[in-house]
């Protein structure tokens, strides 16, 4: 086996203002920073020529090219000529495909532009954006007005295969949660009550809780999360097969074809399943009150039928309606806004449940306002 | 006597915004032709076919088809041009919720009266054509790329186009279906008289089919030379175009 030699690389004054960069050795991993501040030394006096010799060169790797690839780069912006004509075949070979300058950027890349002008493209893009998001939405309701008019092109299908997914599908999910989380309010709830010996009404307060808002929040949020980002996720992968392409060079509208029937199914889905998530908390409620608290079952039965209010419960069932809105629209527009690559549906999948989540919490504060006005 | 023209292309400026891919482009596609837009990655190909059929609008110039210039059209008008083309995507592009039939069916659905049973058969003659009898309940995962290929061909061909557009239809396919999918371009182009225009940098497909066709140049972004490809191939206008043809090759 051939024993290893150290690496050696040299910088030398030549005559006629030549530079002489040698290199012998074995040249692997070779990590000098302080070589490029000597060349740059070097090239700066006066240096017409750069002259490249690799003589009793043994192994190397990327290192060594690393060094002659910058050192030819440093000459060349010195303005030196490069003399490659000492070095092995492939070191040439090498250079020169280094160097090939086939292909050019032909447009800037936007990092490292200045704050200001990257603020004023961040400006642009976001009112670029609100436009797309107001287009989007005419459209949507364009596309209503075409189905109410029976001019649609929503094949029901579709439609009926959406219904499905996002509403008999949803139930054991939704059951669940709001089973827990109206389990959870009466916990919360039954220790503060508890030091008032007010026990009783952790039923009017798991009711008001479930039916005022909460069924309605906990729903929206599965419902982004599982339906909202299917929508985003089924839609940008279309965009991804070119299928969306296709519909429109088919001369269909992707709102009526795509969004429309998604659009419809939530609106049916979610007060029904708002209703059900009400109903579902108010049972884990009474699981607590009954099983862990004691209340006789009767009791508490009264006490939550007393405390539901018809006002309360509509105002609770027209969020689930609103967000149903915002899911549908969210996630929808999130995959008609993909990009054309496996990344971008992951990208557009998130977007459309973090879009759907604020926009719902948005969308309470206003409701709540408005409810506070009218006195509901 | 020369052949009445489908597309003609004239002052045509394809890009994204600011970005200009191609600059002034002016060619015609007679009809009848089987017409290739070939160049080197990045050329602008794709974008090109993307101007043709609407996806995207020109940045200058006109691209008149059957007489209408899809610039300026009305929706009504781009929506006939669109009723009478079919294009074929580089992934077939089926909808994939849908069995093959009901892919065939669906552009019938939306721009014919036919009853729903007639429509099957249309659909069932139309995947026969593209060597596909009994698939039509087939989903599209459950076929071959090669196949699926021609179902998108079958789909193209629903509405009895004028012009067929292909995107890279060899990509991603062995070198039998990608001849067997020559093949059948050609016998549609003459059995139909389908005017068809193909994007691809495949020599083999590009030298098996094509009557007439541009070379298309990433760094002058122009088109660097028109004509039919063995005339191009047996005289060259440059370099470029004759190294493209030969896989790199330099001109003795």
């Amino acid at each position: 086996m051939r024993k290893k030699t150290e690496s050696n690389i040299k910088l030398e004054r030549a005559e006629d203002n030549a530079l002489r960069l040698s290199v012998s050795g074995d040249v692997l991993n070779y990590d000098n920073p302080e070589f490029f501040a000597e060349l740059e030394r070097q090239l700066a006096k006066k240096t017409k020529q750069l002259v490249l010799c690799a003589d009793d060169l043994g192994e190397w790797d990327s290192s060594l090219l690393v060094i002659l690839y910058e050192s030819i780069r440093k000459a060349k912006t010195a303005g030196a000529e490069c003399d490659l004509s000492a070095l092995p075949q492939n070191l040439r070979d090498l250079m020169r495909l280094a160097f090939a300058d086939d292909r050019k950027p032909t447009h800037g890349s936007s990092v490292g532009l200045p704050f200001l002008e990257n603020l004023g493209k961040a400006t642009l893009d976001c009112l670029q954006k609100t436009s797309n998001v107001m287009n989007f939405l005419g459209q949507i309701c364009a596309s209503v007005g075409r189905w109410i008019g029976f001019r649609s092109i929503m094949r029901r299908v579709d439609f009926m295969a959406v219904l499905e997914d996002c509403g008999p599908r949803a139930v054991g999910i939704v059951s669940l949660i709001s089973f827990l989380v109206g389990l959870i309010l009466a916990f919360v709830g039954a220790i503060q009550l508890e030091t008032f010996g007010a026990q009783i009404y952790v039923a009017s307060l798991v009711t008001i809780g479930m039916c005022r808002i909460m069924g309605a929040i906990m729903v929206g949020i599965i419902m982004a999360g599982r339906t909202g980002s299917s929508y985003a996720a089924t839609i940008g992968t279309m965009q991804v097969n070119e299928e969306l392409d296709a519909l429109q060079t088919m001369g269909f509208s992707k709102i009526d074809f795509l969004v429309l029937p998604r659009l419809l199914a939530l609106l049916i889905a979610m007060p029904i399943l708002t209703m059900l998530a009400d109903i579902m908390g108010m049972i884990g409620g009474a699981f607590v009150g009954v099983f862990m608290m004691d209340l006789p079952y009767q009791e508490y039965w009264k006490y939550a039928i007393n405390a539901f209010n018809l006002k309360n419960f509509l105002v609770g069932v027209f969020h689930g309606f609103c967000f149903g809105i915002i899911i549908a629209v969210c996630g929808c527009y999130s995959g008609l806004n993909c990009g054309r690559n496996a990344d971008s549906v992951g990208i557009a999948t998130t977007q459309s449940v973090v879009r759907a989540i604020v926009w719902m919490i948005v969308a309470t504060g206003i409701i709540t306002v408005i409810c506070m006005e009218l006195g509901l | 006597m020369s052949k009445p023209v489908a597309i003609d292309v004239k002052g045509l400026d394809v890009g994204y915004g600011d970005y200009v891919l191609l600059h002034d482009a002016d060619y015609q596609v007679n009809k009848g032709d089987i017409f290739i837009i070939m160049g080197g990655s990045g050329c602008g190909k794709s974008s090109m076919l993307r101007v043709l059929t609407g996806l995207i609008p020109p940045l200058k110039g006109s691209v008149v088809i059957n007489g209408v210039d899809i610039a300026t059209a009305s929706v009504a008008e781009v929506q006939k041009i669109r009723e009478k083309s079919g294009i074929l995507y580089q992934s077939g592009a089926l909808f994939s919720s849908m069995t093959l039939a009901e892919n065939i069916m669906l552009p019938m659905q939306q721009y014919t009266d036919y009853s729903p049973a007639t429509m099957r058969e249309l659909a069932h003659l139309k995947l026969a054509l593209v060597g596909l009898t009994g698939f039509d309940d087939f989903y599209p995962s459950e076929i071959s790329g090669g196949m699926k290929k021609r179902a998108g061909l079958a789909r193209a061909l629903a509405l009895d186009p004028d012009i067929v557009y292909f995107d890279e239809p060899s990509a991603g396919l062995d070198p039998i279906s990608s001849r067997n999918l020559d093949d059948l371009i050609i016998e549609i182009n003459r059995s139909l008289g389908t005017t068809i225009v193909v994007v691809t940098h495949e020599l083999a497909s590009i030298f098996a089919i094509g009557t007439n066709s541009i070379f298309l140049d990433a760094s002058t972004k122009t088109i660097m030379a028109k004509g039919a490809p063995n005339e191009l191939l047996k005289n060259p206008p440059n370099e470029a175009v004759y190294k493209f043809l030969t896989r790199g090759e330099k001109k003795k």
